[in-house]
């Protein structure tokens, strides 16, 4: 079937069915990033602009006071009890829920993802109301000496709340989709059971974990809502860096208040460019729901 | 509605996925476009539909050049291979979509369209069906609400993209004989798409034969199964073997001694030699003839299918045996084919 | 011996993975104690104060009012993103343009940054004499210490919820249903607006609801920006803070327990319209 030959006809450019005119197009993307700009990075922008306002030194100057230096501190310290606690639950959640079958699994993982349509004032009004003065525990807490609320295991125990289900919800939709094949394989081949979660199933879900701890650290360090009610506010003790902020904002203190926000804020940029990194490494499909 | 396709070009980045296609189908026909994957028969069809568009060649539909109108215009029926129903509307919100997009000048009442929705569930044997999402349906009703969907809007063609690939070997069958009632009920122009030789050969008034981007023959069931034109439609369609041989004076050669075959090809040439393994005359014993060594028989079926080493091991080809033959106990079988063909190697 | 064991009900299915009874033991444990048991003690303390009590505590006018100004401004905020929400993710699911993968990335922000920051940020911007609030000052528009701040913070909180239910349906559309749409004729806008909008349509409910659910709850990023002037700007999670600070329990049980339960009702609509949308579409979102 050879064609005769056809004279060139002026080439006729179409859109293909399933795009819109190209002015429609430049419309939209225009709408998209200018909402995003107005709601996102201006907000952004302004609090390191109003950091800087007094100038680079000032802005230091507010981040090596005393009271700033504790609020580090405790911030830190809280992370990293919260986070690990939450990291081993997350992993033994994920474990149970993901390769074993069982009645009211579709329920538990609700009860685990309570956490996230729960207020963050609730989260503190909960344990004011188990510790507080009037509660169940307060007689025997008192009588021991041991001090939770307006204190630091006070602050923990609402931040644990809060990040709750960071890592069990990253793991959970990503070892269920895994399955157990390599695990059966791993234990027809004689590996104990510790060893086969080592070998098999850990470095099949390092990024989906290590994604999970990344979100679930940026929480914890930024929680202010539940700790605010627990914490107390007793300076240079119970403050976290966003209680910090807010204490400084509330004096007027604009610059020092926006200097420990924009610590704050270089943490989140620095959250969203490692999620960025690992989401290209792995692949966006496995970074589980990122509802939260 | 005749359909013209000249000389048609379509580049995707820099392989041609189509190179100097035509095509002339008439009113009424059902055609096969029929190739392996990549043979570029969706691209065809999908450029007919206006889904893509040529880099050079143009398509017309009847006297009318339809390579400058949009999809919406050409006024097709496109049948997709994974039915690509609305989820969100029912059976008959799915059929009547095609009417109820229309400017308000022509479109039809409520109650038309849903009259004609229901009549068109009639005609592709899914009565009551209406109400359903396709969420419900199995995937041969599908099909058919899919089918049903496309006629909706009185297309000039009707486009059917691997109709049945989705679908069970049995329902293929079945919807497979539908579709030819349907198409003989309603007369639409069709062309359609499949891989699939037993469907294309059953189905079809016309078959097109497509490889790497060209058309390599176009003909009737009768006329591509018996008279291919190519090494490619030969082993394509139907089975085949197929021996390296040459052609001296016209006659052919396999290695040191000649076949007993003539060609009228008298150019002296390597070339293909291609026959139908059930189509050959098993003797007793030759000279001039091909012979060679059992080196396996399967019984399959109706017959015995036996894999013969011809002049040493390289040269394998298979011949079909009746079951019962004798010759199927020999470790040597010697055949001459009745219907074969040579194709000289172009140098 | 198997007949025997998989003839009677089971709570749940063997197989030979080891480790189910301390996984699922710890997941309980731990859940009983963090989450579980708090929540009911706030339950309990909400029964032992008696139907009573509870109401007259509910209906103070104070509390009404701060219970519908962060629902009504939750509900503002999530049809806001609803709408641009559904404009960001077809962006940057089907079209191509420098900076995509910056703004994809910058969605999840509000996650990742500490609500009491953006709250700061949000006031400094629209303030009376912020970047932004100096040039609506003139034309008498306010936004920072009114209702309209509190939308404003709750957009921004509540953004990333919508874009992130929404994006991963839209990648899994099939191009073919928009192609059928075209060859029966419809126009773009027709495609859109008729077939691809209507099957986005759980996924937007849900993170309309994921929004609203949020929103109402959100205490860090509003209160900078409200002004909190009761019965005006005043929020439900504000006002718990502000009765547990006067040591006053039972009120804040009251209005804690009415927002929890207004949590599970959106709980519940998020459960509703999934089980909707795989009864009727055949797929989970």
């Amino acid at each position: 079937m050879s064609s005769k030959s056809v004279p060139p006809t002026a080439p006729i450019v179409f859109r293909d069915a399933t795009s819109e005119s190209p002015l429609l197009k430049a419309g939209l993307i225009a709408v998209a990033a200018v909402f995003l700009a107005l709601v996102l990075f201006l907000p952004l922008a302004a609090v390191f602009s109003e950091a800087l306002r007094r100038g680079p030194t000032a802005a230091l100057a507010a981040l090596s006071e005393a009271d700033a230096l504790a609020a580090i501190r405790l911030t830190v310290t809280v992370a990293l009890i919260s986070v690990p606690l939450n990291l081993v639950f997350g992993v033994s959640a994920a474990w149970a829920i993901a390769k074993f079958d069982f009645k009211g699994k579709t329920f538990l993982i609700t009860l685990i993802d309570l956490p996230f349509s729960v207020s963050p004032v609730i989260a503190g009004l909960v344990y004011i109301l188990l510790f507080g003065t009037g509660s169940l525990f307060a007689p025997y807490m008192q009588s021991a000496g041991v001090q939770i609320l307006f204190a630091v295991p006070g602050v923990v125990l609402a931040t644990i709340f809060v990040t709750f289900p960071f890592v069990a919800r990253e793991l959970i939709p990503l070892m269920q989709d895994q399955g157990t094949g390599d695990e059966e394989a791993a234990l027809s081949l004689g590996a104990s059971g510790w060893q086969t979660f080592r070998l098999v199933t850990l470095p099949n879900i390092k990024w989906g974990l290590l994604y999970g701890v990344l979100l679930c650290n940026a929480r914890a360090m930024g929680e202010f809502g539940a700790v605010s009610v627990v914490s107390g506010r007793l300076r240079g003790e119970t403050v976290t860096m966003p209680l910090q902020v807010e204490i400084l904002y509330n004096e007027y203190n604009f610059v020092a208040a926006f200097a420990v926000a924009s610590v704050l804020a270089l943490l989140a940029l620095l959250t969203l460019g490692l999620k960025a990194l690992l989401e290209q490494v792995y692949g966006r499909n496995h970074t589980g729901s990122s509802k939260h | 509605m005749n359909l013209h396709i000249r000389g048609i070009r379509k580049d995707f980045d820099r392989f041609a996925a189509l190179d100097g296609v035509s095509l002339d189908i008439a009113s009424g026909e059902l055609i096969a476009l029929l190739g392996p994957s990549g043979s570029g028969k969706t691209t065809l069809l999908r450029l007919i539909a206006g889904l893509d568009f040529p880099t050079d060649g143009s398509v017309f539909f009847g006297e009318e050049d339809a390579s400058r109108k949009s999809v919406q215009e050409r006024n097709i029926g496109f049948v997709f291979q994974h039915y690509a129903l609305f989820r969100h509307m029912t059976v008959a919100e799915n059929i009547g979509f095609g009417l109820k997009v229309r400017p308000s000048r022509e479109r039809l009442s409520r109650t038309e369209i849903r009259a004609r929705a229901k009549k068109l569930l009639e005609l592709v044997q899914l009565p009551g069906l209406e109400n359903r999402y396709p969420a419900q349906l199995s995937g041969g009703q599908r099909q058919r609400v899919a089918l049903a969907r496309a006629l909706a809007v009185e297309p000039r063609i009707l486009l059917l993209d691997e109709p049945f690939g989705a679908l069970d070997a049995q329902v293929r069958r079945d919807l497979r004989r539908w579709l030819r009632d349907i198409h003989d009920t309603t007369g639409h122009t069709s062309v359609f798409v499949t891989h699939d030789q037993e469907e294309a050969l059953e189905l079809a008034d016309r078959l097109v034969v497509m490889n790497k981007g060209r058309i390599e023959q176009i003909g009737t069931a009768d006329e591509i199964y018996d008279e291919p034109v190519s090494p490619f439609v030969y082993s394509f369609i139907g089975e085949s073997s197929q021996l390296p041989v040459r052609i001296v004076n016209g006659e052919i050669w396999l290695e040191d001694r000649t076949i007993g075959l003539r060609t009228h090809d008298q150019s002296n040439s390597e070339g293909a030699f291609y026959f139908r393994p059930h189509d050959v005359d098993i003797l007793d014993g030759c000279g001039g003839c091909l012979a060679g060594t059992v080196l396996s028989s399967r019984r399959v079926a109706g017959t015995r299918r036996v894999e013969l080493a011809i002049g040493g091991p390289q040269h394998r080809v298979e011949i079909d045996l009746p079951a019962d033959h004798p010759a199927a106990t020999r470790s040597r079988i010697a055949f001459r084919p009745k219907h074969w063909k040579v194709f000289a190697e172009r140098s | 011996m198997t007949t025997v064991l998989s003839t009677r009900w089971r709570w749940r299915s063997s197989n030979v993975i080891p480790g189910f009874g301390i996984t699922f033991g710890f997941t309980l444990f731990y859940l009983s104690l963090v989450v579980l048991i708090p929540l009911a003690c706030l339950g309990w303390r909400a029964a032992s104060l008696g139907g009573a009590d509870l109401a007259s505590l509910g209906s103070d006018p104070r509390v009404l009012s701060a219970l519908a100004t962060s629902f009504w401004t939750a509900f503002a905020a999530a049809a806001v993103n609803v709408v641009f929400g559904l404009i960001v993710a077809w962006v940057m699911v089907r079209y191509r343009f420098p900076g995509r993968r910056l703004l994809d990335a910058a969605v999840d922000l509000p996650f990742a940054l500490p609500t009491a920051v953006a709250g700061i940020a949000l006031t400094a911007i629209y303030a009376p004499n912020g970047w932004i609030g100096q040039f609506l000052q003139p034309y008498g528009l306010r936004i920072a210490y009114t209702p309209l701040g509190i939308v404003i913070a709750l957009v921004f909180i509540g953004l990333p919820f919508v874009v992130r239910t929404v994006q991963p349906v839209m990648e899994e559309l099939n191009r073919d249903v928009e192609e059928a749409a075209a060859t029966l004729g419809a126009s773009r806008l027709q495609t859109l607006f008729r077939v691809v909008l209507p099957s986005l349509a759980p996924a937007l409910l849900t993170g309309f609801a994921l929004s609203l659910g949020r929103g109402v709850g959100e205490y860090g990023s509003v209160i900078f920006i409200a002004g909190n002037i009761p019965y005006v700007s005043e929020i439900a999670p504000l006002l718990i803070v502000m009765r547990l600070e006067e040591y006053n329990y039972a009120a804040a049980t009251a209005i804690g327990s009415i927002m929890l339960s207004l949590s599970f009702l959106v709980l519940l609509l998020i459960n509703l319209i999934q089980a909707w949308s795989r009864r009727r579409f055949g797929h989970v979102l």
